[in-house]
């Protein structure tokens, strides 16, 4: 850009940066929306017109976590003042906990769907990155008879419709009895990560001199202790970033889960939908179970922001 | 190089080690069972009944190509495809013309406007539906569309689909307009200011022809992955008038089971998706050269 501006190009410059403002504003609306409805009570989320102002309460994430009742009556003040703070917040939806013959608090299906979600992209992207990290090393370093044939093989796998490999995979499974398993899901989501994280891990390896190995090499390395006291360090940052994409991949994928698992194994993105039912759906679980589920990813994004561009081109393009 | 042959494992069984089995593992899982359902396709095999399934050689692939409902699918696909990633490119586009310039705090506006195309499709779907709700939803309220019908109505809910997918992904092509916009040399429009060039020729003169490699990338990827939308349409309505390719292969195979003729159809979808693959990665490959 010119130092000297005219003011034609001053005005120009305002007019954009007000233009990216609402911009901004309008692409995070949906996001402020959903995450303002987490903390509404039940009753105004359904308000003609839609309510922006209200008092924000926590009891929907009281009730994201526990099974509840509708109460027939008023609990009585002594029940009232009996109960934890928790409590008291769902009595003044309209609502009680309900408790086995033992008084233990009944717990709803999303924790159990959360941490299974939580294994699940933890394991697979722990193998995916490891098997890839090497597998990388021996694209960028070696000789291979075809390294592009296959290298786009590898590719190949993961450009299939998701529900196109889940039917011979459902149909396989259904024979080796890895329908429904954490085993089962966790594989399928390596697979499918294994071959993104062999080519943005390349295009990081590829960025390390050559030289620091062959140095570590005259020095009395092995290559095998070379890849691991010298390439490894040096590629840190990129097997962090990379490990972060595969997470948020399987974090977030639907169609398998929602084919390949039903309760044992099921994830969060196949539970939460499924909250809706019938008649009159509770908004506010839903957004507070979503809101909690989208979390991690928000906070990944920000960790992560560098490095986007690159992930999001299998590793084609670098800043 | 010289081989280090007598300390430690050779070069050649260190490379092996280290892609063989990657190699191995995506054959066993992703190729295997692509031919296990291959057979499968030639015949008229259900998973939910105990009958042996019986070969009946290319009738699947037959009755497929000539069933009318099956060629309105990808109708269907087709137009979503091509309103959702025309609305990506020319907002994600839009968007990083404007943000090619010094603005105040450009790093973080980037990343917050990159938020969406990070969350899970299927959440997405979900919370678009309360955005969308004919009565109380925000959307009609803040455009002042009244009782506007959205997902309900069949003419309107396959762009009301393609809007959220525009939502979350115009942020993927600004990413990627923003390196290609970023790579264009400064002397060049110093050079067409001396000329006193107009910004109209200015931009479909420099900066377009130079952007373009990189925003095929994201035309081809998005192409892509629209055309294998399966989530978004899915959790947000059930019209008929949005049953993408995907949805219309789930419910062959896991509501109908008709498993022969899903593999069948599953292969069809297949072959197209290698084809767009291809050209997918030629043009990568042609970006990473220069």
């Amino acid at each position: 850009m010119a130092a000297v501006q005219t003011s034609g190009e001053r005005i120009r410059n305002r007019l954009a940066i007000a233009a990216v403002l609402v911009v901004t504003l309008i692409f995070l609306s949906p996001i402020y929306w959903i995450t303002s409805t987490a903390f509404k009570p039940r009753n105004l989320t359904t308000t003609v017109p839609p309510t922006v102002v209200f008092e924000p309460e926590i009891s929907p994430f009281v009730k994201l976590f526990t099974k509840r009742s509708q109460l027939r009556e008023q609990p009585s003040a002594e029940d009232y003042a009996a109960a934890p703070w928790w409590e008291r917040l769902v009595f003044d939806g309209g609502e009680k906990v309900v408790r086995s013959g033992k008084g233990e608090v009944q717990v709803s299906g999303y924790p159990s769907r959360f941490i299974n979600s939580l294994i699940i992209a933890i394991t697979s992207t722990v193998l995916a990155v490891g098997m890839g990290t090497f597998t990388a090393y021996g694209f960028s370093r070696f000789r291979i008879k075809g390294e592009q044939d296959l290298l786009f093989f590898i590719l190949s796998t993961r450009m299939l419709p998701p529900v196109v490999v889940a039917i011979p995979m459902f149909l396989m499974y259904r024979v080796v009895g890895l329908n429904d398993t954490h085993v089962g899901l966790i594989i399928l989501y390596t697979a499918f990560n294994l071959s993104f994280s062999v080519w943005l891990m390349k295009g990081f390896i590829d960025e390390i001199p050559k030289e620091y190995e062959e140095a570590a090499l005259v020095d009395g390395y092995t290559r095998m202790q070379a890849f691991f006291k010298v390439v490894l360090p040096e590629a840190a940052t990129g097997i962090a970033a990379t490990a972060v994409f595969c997470f948020i991949t399987a974090w977030n994928e639907y169609a398998f889960a929602l084919i390949m698992t039903n309760r044992r194994a099921q994830t969060a993105p196949p539970f939460i939908p499924s909250q809706i039912g019938s008649g009159l759906p509770d908004w506010t679980v839903i957004a507070a179970g979503t809101v909690l589920f989208l979390l991690p990813v928000a906070i990944f994004t920000f960790l992560l922001r560098n490095h986007l561009l690159r992930g999001m081109s299998f590793g084609a393009i670098r800043k | 190089m010289k081989r280090q042959a007598s300390r430690g494992m050779s070069d050649l069984a260190i490379r092996n080690l280290f892609i063989i089995p990657t190699i191995i593992f995506l054959i066993v899982f992703n190729i295997f069972p692509l031919i296990y359902s291959l057979g499968y396709s030639f015949t008229d095999f259900r998973a939910s009944s105990n009958d042996p399934a019986k070969f009946v050689g290319l009738q699947n692939y037959k009755e497929l190509l000539a069933d009318p409902f099956i060629w309105n699918n990808f109708a269907i696909t087709a137009k979503y495809v091509i309103v959702s990633v025309t609305g990506q490119v020319v907002v994600g586009f839009g968007v990083a013309m404007l943000l090619n310039r010094y603005i105040p705090f450009k790093g973080l506006i980037t990343t917050l406007l990159l938020l969406p195309m990070m969350l899970s499709m299927a959440v997405v779907g979900l919370f678009w539906k309360l955005l969308y709700d004919p009565s109380f939803g925000i959307i009609n309220y803040a455009l002042g569309l009244g009782r506007f019908e959205w997902l309900s109505n069949p003419d309107m809910a396959l762009y009301a689909v393609a809007i959220t997918d525009i939502w979350m992904w115009s942020p993927f092509v600004m990413l990627l307009s923003l390196a290609g916009l970023s790579a264009v040399p400064k002397h060049l429009y110093e050079a067409a200011a001396i000329d006193r060039a107009s910004s109209l020729y200015t931009f479909f003169r420099i900066t377009l022809p130079l952007v373009a490699p990189i925003l095929m990338i994201a035309i081809i990827f998005r192409t892509m992955e629209a055309f294998k939308t399966f989530d978004l349409a899915y959790i947000m309505t059930s019209q008929p008038t949005t049953e993408l390719i995907s949805i219309r292969l789930y419910k062959m195979a896991f509501q109908e089971w008709q498993t022969g003729r899903s593999c069948a159809f599953a292969y069809i979808v297949l072959v197209m998706v290698i084809a767009i693959t291809n050209i997918y990665v030629k043009y990568l490959n042609r970006v990473k050269e220069r």
